[in-house]
């Protein structure tokens, strides 16, 4: 167990490598009660998150939710975060741990009228199952009662008059549902997952095979990969920010970068030959100067090859450029390749 | 917690095994534990000069990188090459196929520091759950 965010947490259960293969092919399931929830409600809701996040809440039919960012005025990330309409004018988002008490005091600092806004996080536990067999474990639930969620869809179930938010999302890259239910109910969901998932071979999942599962699909990690000093833009998310909305905090450095380019990308890179795993924080090199620094790092269990991420200088940052990675004082070689590093379904079974 | 007896122990979890003036070491079973899984072993060179409680090799596992300090000052005589392609062996057998490495152990090398299976198994006992390696 280490602590994360404040929460003590597991690392593994069985093993960060065995979890890693059973998500890849089979079915995993997290504990994520440690992320925040924020309700956002009222007329002026749409309006008022617009303002303050990047992507454009106006796309969302109730009940389909959207990846977005909350920028500094200078166009950095404060969060990345998950935006879901639940409500003609209602909006869940699911913001991460670290950030829950930074993101909610700068947004219900921005001015708004008529807009309730509330931090629930302590009212919702969560657990993300993800997997090839996801969606047979929700049909084993509520199979007659509920269809599934399309991707990027989230659902309102009643279990024994308690609401459940259940969106079909994740952070593995697999299929996969985000179920958030009231936090008293944390440990019966858990126990209910498990066992009715025990016919698909369940295994608990913890912060190692996270780690590994998102890096290899190269979603970024907030506090690693982005920072208030890095754009959405340099980060590669731009389908993620609607520059076509006049208005949102952060947007005026954002357009600048779209007008002018960027002058450093966040790309991924995979080691070429046997070395110790790449970390996050370590020199990157092309020949003998020094270029950037690792942002995260690890060993992927599918490739079977170190992986990372790191800001490399636009110049630098094309696909097959060989850069070398320091590892503890010895330089390793690897190459930049394309988003993600790993093709869900491309494993055999 | 398996803690054979026949193996003397450092506070930093290696174990040494005596065989006259020679020694084989590893890591113990609490090590790789709390490790996890190991995916890349830096041997030491064979000759190199090995000092009691000083770093000799570095042992990966996907969490982390950890060093491993030799028990004995002494000379390295042999390593486990069988560690480069399968470093995964420190976790399944970290007393037997998982050795690290073989030392010719200096004169005069006293080893009375080390701990008796029993006093090791009292230090994890008492310690932390989720202390350093």
């Amino acid at each position: 167990m280490v602590d994360f965010g404040g929460w003590s947490m597991p690392v593994q259960y069985t093993g960060i490598i065995d979890e890693h293969h059973a998500v890849r092919g089979n079915l995993g399931v997290f504990d994520i009660s440690h992320m925040g929830q924020f309700f956002a409600e009222g007329a002026d809701s749409a309006a008022w998150l617009n303002r303050l996040l990047t992507n454009n809440v106006d796309r969302l039919a109730v009940g389909e939710c959207q990846y977005t960012f909350l920028l500094n005025e200078n166009g950095g990330v404060i969060d990345d975060l998950i935006v879901y309409r639940v409500g003609e004018t209602r909006y869940l988002m699911v913001v991460n741990a670290s950030k829950i008490d930074e993101d909610f005091a700068w947004m219900e600092g921005q001015a708004r009228d008529g807009v309730s806004f509330e931090n629930h996080s302590a009212h919702y536990a969560g657990f993300a199952v993800q997997g090839p067999k996801s969606a047979q474990l929700f049909d084993s639930f509520f199979s007659g009662k509920y269809s599934r969620p399309a991707r990027n869809e989230i659902l309102a179930v009643e279990v024994d008059g308690l609401t459940y938010f259940i969106a079909r999302t994740g952070y593995t890259g697999e299929d996969g549902f985000e179920v958030f239910c009231p936090a008293e109910r944390a440990v019966r969901s858990w126990n209910d997952i498990l066992r009715k998932g025990a016919e698909f071979a369940i295994k608990p999942c913890g912060l190692g095979a996270r780690d590994t599962l998102r890096l290899e699909m190269c979603y970024p990690l907030n506090g690693s990969d982005l920072a208030c000093d890095t754009t959405p833009l340099e980060a590669g998310l731009g389908i993620f920010v609607d520059l076509h909305k006049p208005e949102f905090i952060g947007r005026e450095t954002l357009a600048e970068q779209k007008k002018h380019g960027v002058k450093r990308r966040l790309v991924p890179f995979k080691m070429t030959g046997p070395c110790p795993p790449p970390r996050s924080h370590y020199a990157v090199f092309k020949g003998d100067q020094k270029i950037a620094e690792t942002t995260s790092g690890s060993l992927s269990p599918t490739l079977k090859a170190g992986i990372g991420m790191a800001y490399i200088p636009t110049e630098f940052a094309r696909i097959n450029e060989q850069i070398d990675i320091e590892i503890r004082g010895k330089r390793f070689p690897a190459v930049i390749e394309k988003k993600p590093l790993h093709r869900v379904g491309s494993t055999a079974n | 917690m398996n803690v054979p007896e026949d193996l003397q122990y450092a506070a930093t979890h290696e174990w040494l095994r005596l065989d006259g003036e020679a020694g084989t070491v590893g890591i113990s079973d609490h090590a790789q534990a709390e490790l996890t899984d190991v995916v890349y072993v830096e041997l030491p060179k064979v000759g190199a000069q090995a000092n009691a409680g000083e770093q000799v090799c570095v042992v990966e596992s996907v969490k982390a990188a950890s060093d491993i300090y030799s028990p004995v000052s002494g000379t390295i005589t042999a390593v486990n090459d069988a560690l480069t392609a399968k470093p995964a062996l420190l976790n399944t057998d970290p007393f037997g196929e998982g050795w690290i490495f073989k030392i010719r152990i200096e004169a005069g090398e006293d080893i009375e520091h080390l701990k008796s299976p029993a006093q090791y198994r009292e230090q994890l006992g008492s310690a932390d759950a989720g202390g350093e390696v």
